[in-house]
């Protein structure tokens, strides 16, 4: 938009605004990310892959990657059937029901954490009944898994409900009146509809998921090797002072979140695609 | 919560009055994904959060407020608050002003750097954490020019707030980017050539429009603010009663075992979240009056 109002000063003002922000911007945002690749190669090369090569990080690595690849689906197929039950039919309580899916987004992640402990965890009120059936969730995968899904619950569904809103529902009537079956209309005309709305709720779901700190901190235990994914080896590895390796594997987390950017803003660019509102 | 969302879910609403009589819609498995989403909803949000209500009412009052208000949880309690309402402050301004100069203005590199704003919500806050620790320290990057000038960043409350600052700023960039790409240049044009000065049309004409939006965006940052947990950890230095934020108290208590601490605090930041969550709704509410207005 270049209607700038030709007033005098206009072109000084808006120096000195752009300026403001870009130096805002720099510090803190381009200064952190820039940080996190210089301590990473702080000490050459050879430690930063040595650090991301050790068992340890590697099995953390493999835990993020599980736990996203669980977590996410599960959240997507939320997502598609909530977005269908609330932007394809009429119901009382809609609005309510909006609110209570995007609740977790509202929720501290550690509290998040602490209510699956208070449930399933050794003092919880399903803990001795899992005891007795010797089945594990605290400090153990499942409990990873809950609270990542917990932490990442409204992404899809909040990317998807007003997006399948807008879209109406002229084009499944037309399909499923011309015969086809419900399932096909979802699959033939629902999905291609909807479909840069639904990856852009994946990668910023599947972000969160892999970078989640708080949430999974709080149920996993953190056994080395065992129940630490990425972000908790980080910490571990940052409280021993073992900074070059803590940063080698945050470096990894950083580049996810840069290709994560990219991607949505490839989306948004090529496709037109508009992101509705302010949340993440 | 969301604008977009409340404002596009008044389109159907319409069309629903109109078919209430009627069986709704041809359109099958109302029943199937209501079903799932409803059980989902429940099992992993509604059912855990009211486990940690019903745990909370368990202990009395009397208890509740002992632990839940002890003189270590207030102030965990004025830290938080206190750095996530400066933080927003502080981003209320310098989001604006992105926001602003993404809206207004030509510039090389626009693009990119209108994209970077959303790092904080892709880069996991522990990487955030252990990178503002590295730049504020006496001798990182940053902390090093600020230590002759006796200002310390690292492991004091400022440090907390430079954490949140980071965390909230596209809360605020994007509650107020689209509302500001909606306002009509004609007006503030208008105003222009009836004599008004620059700040005129700021105050009277643009601040007006934007208020709705930019007080959702600083609700947002202030409730992600208050629970924050991963990036302010490495930088806060977790001193009690000077440095220690309620959700690493929650995490601390749950270290040692004191299960109906950890609940109480837990329940207090609950509810401080909920009444911003409400906040939001009503400031929502209020502006779409305004608008039909």
């Amino acid at each position: 938009m270049s209607g700038q109002p030709s007033k005098s000063g206009a072109t000084g003002w808006r120096l000195a605004l752009i300026g403001l922000a870009l130096i805002f911007i720099a510090l803190f945002l381009l200064v952190p990310l820039v940080a996190v690749f210089v301590e990473a190669f702080a000490r050459g090369a050879q430690t930063y892959f040595a650090a991301l090569t050790e068992p340890d990080a590697l099995s953390a690595i493999k835990l993020t990657l599980l736990v996203a690849a669980i977590s996410v689906p599960l959240n997507v197929v939320f997502g598609i059937a909530a977005a269908w039950a609330v932007a394809k039919f009429d119901f009382p309580g809609k609005s309510i029901l909006i609110s209570f899916i995007d609740l977790p987004f509202s929720v501290s992640p550690v509290v998040a954490g602490l209510i699956y402990v208070l449930l399933f965890g050794a003092q919880g009120w399903l803990g001795p009944w899992l005891a007795e059936h010797d089945i594990q969730i605290i400090f153990a995968l499942p409990g990873l898994v809950l609270a990542t899904i917990f932490v990442t619950f409204p992404f899809v569904a909040r990317e998807l409900i007003p997006l399948m809103a807008e879209q109406g529902r002229d084009d499944e009537e037309a399909a499923l009146s011309l015969g086809a079956s419900g399932f096909q209309t979802f699959l033939r005309v629902t999905l291609p509809n909807i479909r840069w709305g639904l990856l852009y709720g994946v990668l910023l779901c599947n972000a969160r998921a892999m970078g989640e700190f708080g949430a999974v901190s709080v149920v996993s235990g953190h056994l080395r090797g065992l129940t630490n994914t990425m972000p908790l080896h980080v910490e571990i590895l940052y409280n021993e002072y073992n900074f070059a390796a803590a940063f080698a594997v945050a470096s990894l987390l950083a580049l996810l979140a840069l290709l994560t950017l990219v991607l949505k803003s490839a989306l948004e660019w090529r496709f037109g695609y508009s992101h509705g509102g302010a949340h993440p | 919560m969301d604008i977009a969302l409340s404002r596009e879910l008044q389109i159907p609403a319409k069309a629903a009055s109109r078919s209430r009589r009627r069986p709704q819609s041809i359109i099958p498995g109302f029943g199937l994904t209501m079903g799932f989403t409803l059980g989902w909803l429940s099992l992993i949000v509604l059912l855990p959060l009211s486990a940690l209500f019903l745990r909370a009412a368990d202990m009395g009052v009397a208890e509740f407020i002992a632990v839940g208000f002890s003189d270590r949880a207030v102030a965990a309690y004025k830290v938080s608050f206190g750095t996530a309402l400066t933080a927003a402050v502080v981003n209320a301004f310098f989001g604006l002003l992105c926001a602003w100069v993404f809206v207004r203005y030509e510039f090389p590199g626009k693009k990119v750097l209108n994209a970077l704003v959303d790092l904080p919500f892709a880069l996991p806050t522990a990487v955030a954490g252990i990178a503002l620790t590295a730049i504020y320290s006496p001798n990182g990057w940053i902390g090093q020019w600020l230590e002759p000038l006796g200002i310390a960043v690292a492991y004091t409350p400022t440090g907390i707030t430079i954490a949140l600052i980071f965390i909230g700023l596209p809360f605020i960039v994007r509650s107020v980017e689209p509302v500001l790409a909606d306002l009509s240049e004609e007006v503030e044009e208008a105003a222009f050539s009836l004599g008004a000065q620059p700040w005129q049309v700021f105050v009277w004409v643009i601040l007006p429009a934007i208020t709705p939006a930019l007080l959702t965006g600083f609700a947002l940052a202030l409730a992600r603010g208050i629970g924050e947990h991963g990036s302010v950890i490495f930088i806060a230095g977790n001193m009690p009663f000077r440095s220690e934020i309620a959700p690493l108290l929650i995490v601390t208590q749950l270290e040692q075992y004191d299960y109906a601490a950890a609940t109480a605090i837990a329940t207090v930041l609950l509810l401080a979240s909920f009444a911003a969550l409400l906040l939001i709704n009503l400031i929502q509410a209020w502006s779409r009056r305004r608008i039909e207005r």
